[in-house]
């Protein structure tokens, strides 16, 4: 039976998928459950699963008690903004990377990726002073920079690849029509990358919208996103945890569109360049 | 006009010297062919004279004027690559348009030139296709087109047809020969085709590992070639090529000899031989003749020569078509 192996290879395989699937997404699901449950279902042993009083009341209270549109404007506002500045700078560095290496360019680029290998804690003390100082603490312009920096070395990494698949003939071809290194990015370089640049845009808001170190100890209210959000219902006295969990699900739903939205660009995204 | 000069132009990589120092006068108008084994140069020497790659030490100079530190596109030349690296996401129009776009030049202007050039080369149906839906042969012509809508002083071609079949490269070959008469501009041409070169040039320009070996018209080089190297890299089948006592006779270290100069004699040649291979290509036939000592000699004989593998021959050699060169491979005069 020459079928019967693969077939039952592929059921075993596709059961495996679902299974780690399930395992993955299993917390996110939890949580979103638990909004819907009283808190003394909530906590309740054992757990129930689906059957219980589904309520609302949760989603109510959250956002009576705190602003969720001030907090989620807050994380659009840092995600883009942070992206758009990395942008600005990245794709420039990207390009000289690419298309002029020097000796010293893959050096360049192991180190920039190693500022990612320290623990951010260990620049808290120093960056909390700067911040201090120069009153950016709980200020936009602040935590936009920081996720900038954050994930600049990601962005120029990603941006790096994508770029190094572009023929530099390409580019030679618009030098030889005239054009300047800013129309050359702008025309040339900038549409013929576009896939991999909106990958790198995506992955980016999406890591800026999530990162809860810096945004929970630079921010207080005034520029305050989600991250905050979520905190501020955890809490070591009473129960708290159906109200946490829909704050979590609140914060986290435009997050979760955005990516099933853009499922397919983001998978092109991270494996280009690895299959040819 | 477009007159270049290169004084003693080098480039080198580090350690690497691509170009030990070149000096050549291109005059307007000109089909010079930049002709060599891969890797002995040529292209490098072609993006020297674009500005895509920086002089080492030397000097350019286009229409009298050093331009060894002006960007490329401010030379006022065109380039034509062997991918034709046009732009993806652009139509064709806007392919040939774009170089006249960063020049700011007005819309109306821009519309009749791309118009014009399309019309010349055949692509009016095609101005709104991408690059990606053209055949290979339509696409050089977007490349060229790309280049002859600047009005450029000078067209370089870097190997254009070598990504192209055998029968489409036979015609845009006479493509190209006809838009040179047409446009009156100076063309350099960069291939490693021999054929290429003979047919297509005013001036050949043969490049061995970075140095100009020699610099004349197409015959000049196939009849008068001043190296071993070029003798051996110009003229299809390859010049015979004989070392040893045979060429020690002629008094030379070795002796040349094209194929359609060794003529086939009954008896009482320069040297004898026995027949290993026949080609016929049907206007001749090419023998592949083992002689010994001196080697295995390709000899043109006619069409319908007759003479089979294992056959005896006496070969016999056209003495004012003997060339004859010293140990250093260069030629005696």
């Amino acid at each position: 039976m020459a079928r019967a192996v693969p077939l039952r290879r592929k059921l075993i395989f596709t059961a495996l998928a679902w299974g780690i699937g399930f395992v993955i997404f299993f917390p996110i699901l939890w949580t979103i459950l638990t909004s819907f449950k009283t808190e003394g279902e909530a906590v309740s042993l054992p757990p129930s699963f689906l059957f219980f009083d589904w309520t609302l009341e949760n989603y109510g209270i959250v956002q009576e008690r705190s602003d969720y549109l001030k907090f989620a404007s807050n994380s659009v506002i840092l995600a883009l903004g942070s992206t758009l500045l990395a942008l600005l700078i990245a794709v420039p560095a990207a390009w000289a990377m690419a298309f002029a290496p020097g000796k010293r360019t893959k050096d360049l680029l192991m180190w920039m990726l190693s500022t990612k290998m320290m623990p951010p804690v260990g620049a808290l003390i120093p960056l909390y002073l700067i911040f201090r100082d120069l009153k950016l603490l709980d200020s936009h312009v602040g935590i936009v920079m920081v996720l900038m920096l954050l994930n600049l070395p990601i962005i120029i990494w990603m941006l790096y690849t994508y770029f190094k698949e572009i023929p530099g003939e390409i580019l030679e071809a618009s030098r030889m029509d005239g054009a300047s290194i800013g129309k050359e990015l702008i025309y040339v370089l900038a549409p013929m990358a576009l896939p991999g640049i909106a990958s790198t845009v995506l992955l980016n808001i999406i890591l800026a919208w999530n990162e809860s170190f810096w945004t929970l100890t630079l921010t207080t209210k005034n520029a305050a996103p989600l991250t905050q959000f979520i905190a501020s219902y955890s809490s070591p006295e009473g129960l708290f945890w159906a109200k946490l969990s829909a704050a979590s699900t609140m914060a986290i739903a435009p997050i979760l569109v955005l990516g099933w939205f853009a499922q397919k660009q983001l998978v092109r995204g991270l494996t280009f360049g690895a299959v040819k | 006009m477009g007159t270049i000069s290169l004084r003693n132009v080098r480039k080198a990589f580090g350690d690497a010297v691509i170009i030990p120092g070149a000096d050549l006068d291109i005059e307007h108008g000109e089909f010079v062919v930049f002709v060599g084994p891969s890797g002995c140069g040529k292209s490098t020497l072609l993006r020297l004279i674009a500005g895509l790659e920086d002089l080492t030490s030397g000097l350019i100079m286009i229409d009298g004027e050093d331009v060894s530190d002006v960007p490329p596109a401010r030379r006022g030349l065109a380039m034509v690559f062997q991918s034709y690296a046009l732009y993806p996401h652009m139509s064709v129009r806007n392919n040939i348009a774009f170089g006249l776009k960063m020049a700011g030049m007005p819309k109306e202007e821009i519309d009749a030139k791309v118009t014009h050039a399309a019309a010349t080369l055949n692509l009016t149906d095609y101005l709104d296709r991408k690059p990606r839906q053209l055949s290979g042969g339509q696409r050089q012509r977007v490349a060229i087109g790309r280049a002859i809508v600047r009005q450029p002083k000078c067209f370089l071609l870097d190997e254009p047809l070598s990504n192209l079949d055998a029968a489409l490269r036979v015609n845009m070959r006479v493509e190209i020969m006809q838009l040179h008469r047409q446009l009156d501009a100076t063309m350099i041409y960069v291939t490693h085709d021999q054929v290429e070169a003979m047919t297509m040039a005013d001036r050949i320009v043969v490049l061995n590992k970075g140095e100009i070996e020699q610099v004349g018209s197409p015959l000049d080089i196939y009849n008068k070639p001043n190296s071993v190297f070029v003798a051996g890299f110009i003229g299809s089948p390859k010049m015979n090529l004989i070392t040893g006592p045979l060429a020690t006779k002629f008094s030379a270290t070795t002796l040349g000899i094209r194929p359609e100069h060794v003529e086939l004699l009954a008896s009482a040649g320069d040297v004898n031989g026995r027949i290993v291979l026949t080609e016929h290509l049907g206007s001749d036939s090419f023998l592949h003749v083992d002689c010994g000592e001196a080697g295995r000699l390709t000899v043109r004989a006619a069409g319908d020569y007759e003479g089979k593998p294992g056959d005896a021959v006496s070969l016999g050699f056209d003495r004012a078509r003997i060339h004859r060169f010293d140990s250093q491979g260069k030629v005696l005069v």
